[in-house]
């Protein structure tokens, strides 16, 4: 840590060269364990035909709750990948490094988040169309429903962050998580799977689209602050 | 601080006798809701209080993080299963009014569904301080976290306002009659004293039980203790 401080190249990484650096950091580490990076996925889309399961295939039941449920389990799917987001670097010491290091904690929060969207929240949307297929959503419903997933994953992927920043290295960190995070991303939720429900009573769902974007830009630029905060006080 | 804690249980008492007399006894019959309606003494001071205690919680956690004001931090800790059992009983309250008068115990409204999440907000704050063993780490992640719960209630309430009026009309009114007597606003104001009385009294005990446990080291702690063992 000292050597850090005294070299005064390193301080002259950027804020961008800090995102990109770890961001291509967390997606080299998933591509070396393909199973892990994949598990988050296979619970969305295993969860997801659960519902059919357990409340009967009834179509027209399917098509109004389809869209609640994708969510749903796209916020599970979320919460249950981001525990895992800061524990292998905190147990490996390189979090620690990462902290200590003169450059931007919030920067390293928010590259932590953008990496875990790209690796759970994107394969999580592209699976969202074929699953919607399944519950009987028309065209227009899929596609609200890609839209508000969207600009709706990012949201969970901060909120989850700090859920999973706030509870690094506790017993149960997990159910913790899901307690805690679960309450603050409610607005998503409710936003998201409204989006789907007023096209499919018609209308158009550009006002449940803005208020999702409002939540995007609120908690893209209050999270990754609060995010750095949380791990310096978790590390402390 | 400790002696006004038998002061606030004596107001607090004697002000929910008097709030509870006149509720029941001198307050008239509702016109449209008979006699059910008079669960609202208990009912709309305590949602009173869920939602205040939570705004004073993070006010003192985030005082207790900015400054490292230690019993900041003890007295947002006190407040949290006081604040949690004021939203509990709002919501079970509701739901003995709600199955008289709506015919059901629960509606996913947004009220009942902002209170529901508060409750939540509640319970992840005290689940997450008491999960931290290290005390300075449980004070400050705590109060991070009720911080940004704060900022999100305005955001949950609107959130669940919108939400609803996509799917149902208004099927329910909180106004019940068209204007209060004064006996039932008497009789309310009078409960919601004995509410504030009671939190103080809780808080202040709970935060003099925590600092004791906390302080166990220190001499004044010992002198404290020997004196009351000595003393009997």
């Amino acid at each position: 840590m000292s050597q850090a401080h005294d070299q005064p190249a390193a301080s002259a990484v950027s804020w961008w060269g800090v995102l990109g650096a770890v961001v291509a950091r967390d997606l080299k580490l998933a591509s070396r364990r393909r199973t892990d990076a994949l598990l988050p996925l296979a619970f969305f889309v295993v969860a997801i035909s659960l519902f059919p399961l357990g409340v009967g295939p009834e179509p027209r039941m399917l098509q109004d709750m389809g869209a609640g449920v994708v969510w749903v389990c796209a916020l599970l799917a979320a919460m249950l990948s981001v525990t895992s987001l800061f524990a292998l670097d905190l147990s490996d010491g390189s979090l620690e490094q990462m902290l200590l290091a003169p450059h931007n904690a919030v920067a390293l929060a928010l590259a932590k988040c953008l990496g875990h969207w790209l690796l759970t929240g994107l394969p999580l949307i592209v699976a969202a169309p074929l699953v919607g297929l399944s519950f009987g959503l028309s065209g227009p419903a899929l596609l609200a429903l890609v839209g508000g997933l969207l600009l709706g994953t990012p949201i969970l992927s901060l909120l989850g962050a700090l859920g999973a920043a706030l509870t690094l290295g506790l017993r149960s960190s997990g159910m913790l998580v899901i307690l805690i995070v679960l309450p603050l991303a409610t607005p998503a939720l409710i936003f998201g799977a409204g989006a789907v429900a007023t096209v499919q009573s018609g209308q158009s769902a550009a006002g449940h689209f803005s208020l999702l974007g409002a939540l995007l830009i609120v908690t893209a630029l209050g999270a990754p602050a609060a995010i750095a905060a949380a791990l310096r006080i978790s590390t402390e | 601080m400790g002696r006004l804690v038998p002061l606030c249980w004596l107001v607090a008492i004697g002000f929910a006798l008097a709030g509870l007399y006149i509720g029941f006894f001198v307050a008239p019959t509702d016109r449209t809701q008979g006699d059910a309606y008079r669960i609202i003494f208990i009912h709309v001071p305590t949602a009173w209080m869920s939602m205040l205690l939570y705004l004073v919680m993070a006010f003192w956690a985030g005082i207790g993080w900015a400054f490292n004001a230690r019993m900041a931090s003890v007295v947002a800790r006190s407040i949290a299963p006081t604040g949690a059992m004021f939203t509990f009983l709002a919501l079970w309250t509701g739901a003995f009014w709600g199955k008289p008068t709506w015919g059901t115990w629960w509606v996913w409204d947004a009220r009942l569904t902002t209170e529901l999440i508060l409750l939540f907000l509640y319970l992840g704050y005290i689940s997450l301080v008491n999960a931290i063993d290290d005390r300075r780490r449980a004070d400050q992640a705590g109060a991070l976290l009720a911080l940004v719960g704060s900022i999100n209630v305005p955001i949950i309430y609107f959130s669940v306002i919108w939400w609803n009026t996509l799917h149902q009309g208004a099927t329910i009114s909180m106004t019940a009659a068209p204007k209060m007597a004064d006996t039932m606003l008497t009789a309310m104001l009078l409960m919601t004293v004995a509410c504030w009385a009671y939190a103080f009294a809780v808080v202040f005990t709970r935060a003099r039980a925590m600092t004791l446990e906390r302080e166990v080291h220190t001499d004044w702690v010992g002198d404290l203790v020997g004196r009351t063992a000595g003393g009997k």
